[in-house]
């Protein structure tokens, strides 16, 4: 910029000036319509949101299209600290967010697997990529197909095991585990993606000079690849804790958050109480939304500050 | 390379990798090819409880059946109707705020950025409530158009990053030297930066396409009933119509299934560009 | 779709009304109604019926989806309001009425002599002593079974009397010996479970105690609460496992193929299990067996209602439409049609169907009373803790302290002692 400015003093006063003008004007016109929307349909609405979590509201106007909510203050947080329902989604979230880590070994086994070149290995990983470009209520479908009780590969299997089948939406204790596996499917794609393109970055000299310091598998992966791969690992982060806290589609197409709540999440217990059918409790939701958006905060400051970091340093 | 290239070992170790990656894409792929062999078997398999075995037959009639008898074909229209109108809208509205983001300096430019950035991780439950009001209240509920704004508006964080990125990436030279020729900053970008731009919305289009065509939580939120469902809200509300019949279930799980595929298929490179940014350094 | 609905029908009610202008004028009364195709067919028929006798009122009707209507009222109650308007009675219907958005049609009640014709839906549609809409048709709950399967376990089939409570659970034994499930349920929706947690608690204790713990009067932890718990119990080894993972429909399949002996249902299901190859001849439908000696038998049958909405444009021809639906011509037909029961009691039901000649002897001798069923006596969010909690405790029976002592923690906050 400091070069740009001093060819500018080199060009006529007055065109300069004009130019400054311009150049201080037209960031703010380009960015005009794309901050509007955002603002309009992402910042305002967190706003509403969290202010909404201090009401008590059925989601109806009356008939004048007047709002119909009392205010109760912490009310809702009051409620949502004793309810138990909102204790299990929490818990679920915690089981969703460490489970889905196993994302990022996965991916990288799978992407080490597969970085050869032999021939037809490219349609092989686009194949293996497949999973992440299906939708989630896909793939919700296909895994609810694979554990149906009676019928289902996984159900014929444990049962051939241990003579006596397990369908695993319908088991209050292996639900959670059962989603998050179908969960993990399209993540690993995801992941092993990432691992795949930073591998192919990786600077093959320092792999021969470690090669001829006598390093390999293992210690080779861990001393000179990972290092390498820091980038990838890094946004395979973010993508999994994002993916983890987002769990609804999965949720809602195979259990509903049943049997009797035991796979309710955050965002699928947020769904519920606002607009499910015995909802309708939209503070409430919005309470829920707000400590949900609380717990991503924790992260996203955590990708924006090192974000943030990377930018200045540049 | 990592790891060491399979050429360079025994033609045991070869012959075992040449066998190893079919069978593993087998069973990776295994519950993708469980649903796509169900959906061409014929109803009468299943009620004999043939799930598995050899399928009596090939039942196209399944798909003849969820094209004449089901409005998937209507929802998969929705779809198209939410998902063009986003990937122009996010695309065009990214391009310029990316424009402006990377190439002036002024002060409140990190903050602009951050913004973008954060607000493309906030869950949807925080927005769920006030953005489905709004929407009602405007008389856009349960239309295209309600449920392809929201998605042009979020979507247009995640494009900022993106085109910021990549026109940071450019020689700043070029836009220098039209600066001293006394080019208006629109014709630079019209001129000079757009033209550059083609690998980005590519890459972007794809992506968005791909996001949006799968998207179930606003289609739920935003759209009911068959005039403006997407696939995937449809597919949700047939399978609650569909009983035990999990060749149809398969069927439309397959037909959703395949146009973000065909569109991976057909812009690979650019789909995968899109999604490692940043990958690597 | 509101919009867009509203939009089409505006342009569809233009068109309608420039070329019946040219005939006459006719006032426009219009219903949102969230029918599947043969209640809507019926319905048409009994609009023509309607216009016919009125030809200077002309009533169109906008169907929804079942599931998307109880998404879309909410909207188009304050939005764009019909004059009519489909819903349920009892506490479905509360919300609605506190936001001011449902009429009051007491009047029409009165002048039409409803409390009297229909007054065993009376209760139901009465809210601060004012009635709120008109319920044109419910269906009885009670127990289909499957005779082949008594044949298969070589138990004779209950007769016209039903059977008692105890020989009921002899034959569970019997069955569960047979390889056959005694009764099966489906879970995954968790309703089907409520109608037999529901007549559980009326044949325990009786209607008013199972009408006072839908509405948060009663301890869940009480000895009467636990009672019904403890028959409960004794079901609870009989029921199909996996319930938790199938739809109802495919819990019918069970009943259908003879995998399963009883089903608790609501008379609709009568269709599915004939879809499924059942007839009159190995269909058997009795009357949840009485458990503790004494209490007058009450029975489950649902109401689906209509009403005036307080922006209806055009109440008083819509008004005229409601007292016919009440009326019990309108009943007897439409009723008939559908295969469900009249709420007025003058209507006549059709004798050569075993199931709806059943239903209707069940109903009107049913001295203890009529519930609704559980998601509609109870408020919406109790009612949901309740399904929870009964879901959960045929999956883990074990667990029935921990279970109560929730149900009577949320108890205790929406219904503050």
């Amino acid at each position: 910029m400091a070069n740009a400015s001093d060819m500018a003093t080199a060009a006529p006063a007055r065109q300069a000036a004009r130019q400054l003008n311009q150049r201080t004007l037209a960031p703010w016109l380009f960015l005009a319509p794309g901050m509007f929307m955002f603002a309009l349909y992402v910042l305002w609405p967190i706003a509403q949101s969290i202010t909404l979590s201090f009401y008590d509201w059925d989601g109806l106007y009356n008939q004048d299209g007047a709002f119909t909510g009392t205010f109760v203050g912490m009310g809702n947080y009051a409620e949502l600290m004793a309810d138990p329902a909102f204790e299990t989604s929490l818990w679920n979230n915690l089981k969703w967010l460490i489970l889905y880590m196993a994302a990022l070994p996965i991916g990288l086994l799978i992407a080490i697997f597969l970085n050869q070149t032999v021939r037809g290995i490219r349609l092989y990983k686009s194949l293996f990529f497949f999973p992440f470009v299906i939708s989630q209520v896909v793939v919700g479908l296909m895994f609810a197909w694979f554990y149906a009780p009676n019928f289902g590969l996984f159900y014929l299997l444990t049962e051939w095991m241990t003579g006596k089948g397990t369908a695993v939406l319908a088991d209050p204790d292996l639900v959670t585990y059962g989603i998050i596996a179908a969960g993990l499917w399209p993540q690993v794609a995801y992941v092993m993606i990432l691992y795949l393109t930073g591998l192919n970055n990786v600077a093959p000299d320092q792999i021969e000079a470690a090669r001829l310091d006598g390093a390999k598998g293992w210690r080779m992966l861990w001393y000179v690849v990972l290092p390498q791969l820091r980038p990838a690992t890094f946004i395979a982060v973010i993508v999994t804790v994002i993916g983890a806290l987002r769990s609804f589609d999965l949720v809602s197409i195979m259990t509903k958050g049943g049997p009797f709540g035991e796979s309710r999440v955050l965002s699928y217990y947020m769904f519920e109480k606002a607009l499910g059918e015995y909802g309708f409790r939209m503070g409430y939701g919005a309470a829920i939304a707000v400590v949900l958006f609380a717990i991503m905060m924790i992260f996203i400051s955590g990708f924006i500050w090192k974000m943030w970091r990377d930018e200045t340093e540049r | 390379m990592f790891p060491r290239p399979i050429q360079q070992s025994g033609t045991a170790v070869q012959w075992l990798y040449s066998i190893a990656l079919p069978i593993a894409l087998l069973l990776w792929l295994f519950p993708l090819l469980g649903v796509a062999l169900t959906s061409l078997r014929p109803a009468s398999d299943l009620a004999q409880g043939n799930y598995f075995g050899m399928p009596s037959g090939i039942a196209w009639e399944n798909y003849v059946f969820i094209f004449t008898e089901t409005p998937i074909g209507r929802y998969m229209l929705n779809s198209l109707w939410v998902t063009i109108p986003t990937v122009i809208g996010a695309v065009s509205l990214s391009l310029m705020t990316g424009f402006a983001l990377a190439v002036y300096g002024f002060r409140a430019n990190m903050v602009v950025f951050f913004m973008f950035v954060a607000g493309n991780f906030v869950p949807f439950q925080i927005l769920m409530v006030p953005v489905r009001d709004m929407t009602l209240q405007l008389g856009m509920y349960d239309t295209w158009y309600g449920l392809a704004l929201f998605h042009i508006a979020f979507q247009t964080g995640f494009c900022t990053l993106f085109m910021r990125n990549f026109i940071k990436a450019l020689p700043f030279e070029l836009i220098e030297a039209a600066r001293v020729e006394g080019v208006a900053e629109w014709r630079i970008f019209w001129f000079i930066v757009l033209p550059l731009m083609r690998p980005a919305i590519a890459a972007l289009s794809v992506l968005v396409f791909t996001f949006i065509w799968n998207d179930f939580f606003w289609a739920t939120v935003l759209t009911q009933g068959v005039d403006s469902q997407p696939i995937t809200a449809g597919l949700s509300s047939l399978n609650g119509q569909w009983i035990a019949q999990w060749h149809l279930v398969s069927a439309g799980s397959i037909l959703a299934a395949l146009p973000p595929v065909v569109m991976f298929f057909m812009m690979q490179k650019h789909f995968i560009a899109g999604l490692t940014l940043g990958a690597v350094k | 779709m509101v919009h867009r609905k509203t939009g089409a029908l505006a342009l569809m009610a233009a068109l309608l009304m420039s070329t019946s202008a040219i005939a006459q004028d006719k006032r426009v009364v219009t219903w949102n109604a969230d029918y599947d195709p043969i209640p809507l067919a019926a319905a048409e028929a009994m609009i023509a019926d309607f216009e016919a006798a009125n030809p200077e009122i002309d009533v169109q009707i906008t169907n929804f989806d079942h599931e998307a209507y109880k998404n879309a009222i909410r909207n188009f109650l304050t939005a764009d309001p019909p004059d009519l308007a489909n819903w349920y009675a009892a506490n479905r219907m509360r919300p609605f009425v506190e936001a001011g958005l449902f009429a009051d049609i007491s009047d029409l009640w009165a002048s039409e002599g409803l409390t009297d014709a229909l007054a065993s839906s009376l209760p139901s549609m009465t809210i601060d002593g004012k009635q709120w809409g008109i319920p044109y048709t419910y269906y009885q709950w009670g127990i289909y079974f499957n005779r082949d399967a008594y044949a298969a376990a070589g138990i004779e089939a209950p007769g016209e009397a039903g059977v008692t409570w105890e020989q009921f659970l002899a034959n569970c034994e019997t069955f569960k010996a047979a390889g056959i499930d005694c009764l099966t349920t489906s879970s995954l929706e968790q309703w089907p479970v409520a109608g037999v947690f529901d007549y559980l608690s009326l044949r325990t204790n009786g209607y008013q105690f199972h009408s006072d713990l839908a509405a948060g009067k009663i301890s869940w932890t009480s000895p009467e609460a636990r009672a019904v718990f403890a028959e409960f119990a004794k079901l609870q080894p009989y029921v199909s496992e996996g319930h938790a993972a199938i739809k109802w429909q495919d819990a019918a399949a069970l009943l259908v193929q003879g995998k399963a002996a009883h089903f608790v249902m609501g008379n609709f299901a009568v269709g599915v299990f004939k879809e499924g190859g059942m007839t009159n001849d190995n269909l058997g439908f009795m009357v949840f067996p009485e458990i503790t000696a004494g209490v007058a038998r009450a029975e489950e049958a649902p109401t689906d209602t209509t009403h005036l909405t307080s922006g209806a444009k055009n109440p008083d021809d819509a008004k005229k439409f409601l007292a016919y639906m009440a009326s019990a011509e309108a009943q007897t037909k439409w009723n008939a049609a559908v295969g469900q029961l009249p709420t007025n009691k003058n209507a006549s039901v059709d004798a050569a169907d075993p199931f709806l000649s059943a239903g209707f002897e069940a109903l009107s001798t049913a001295t203890g009373g009529i519930a609704q069923f559980w998601d509609r006596d109870a408020d919406a969010e109790y009612a949901k803790a309740g399904m929870d909690a009964f879901q959960q405790f045929l999956v883990q029976p074990d667990q029935l302290e921990a279970i109560l002592e929730r149900l009577e923690q949320t108890r205790l906050r929406l219904y503050p002692q």
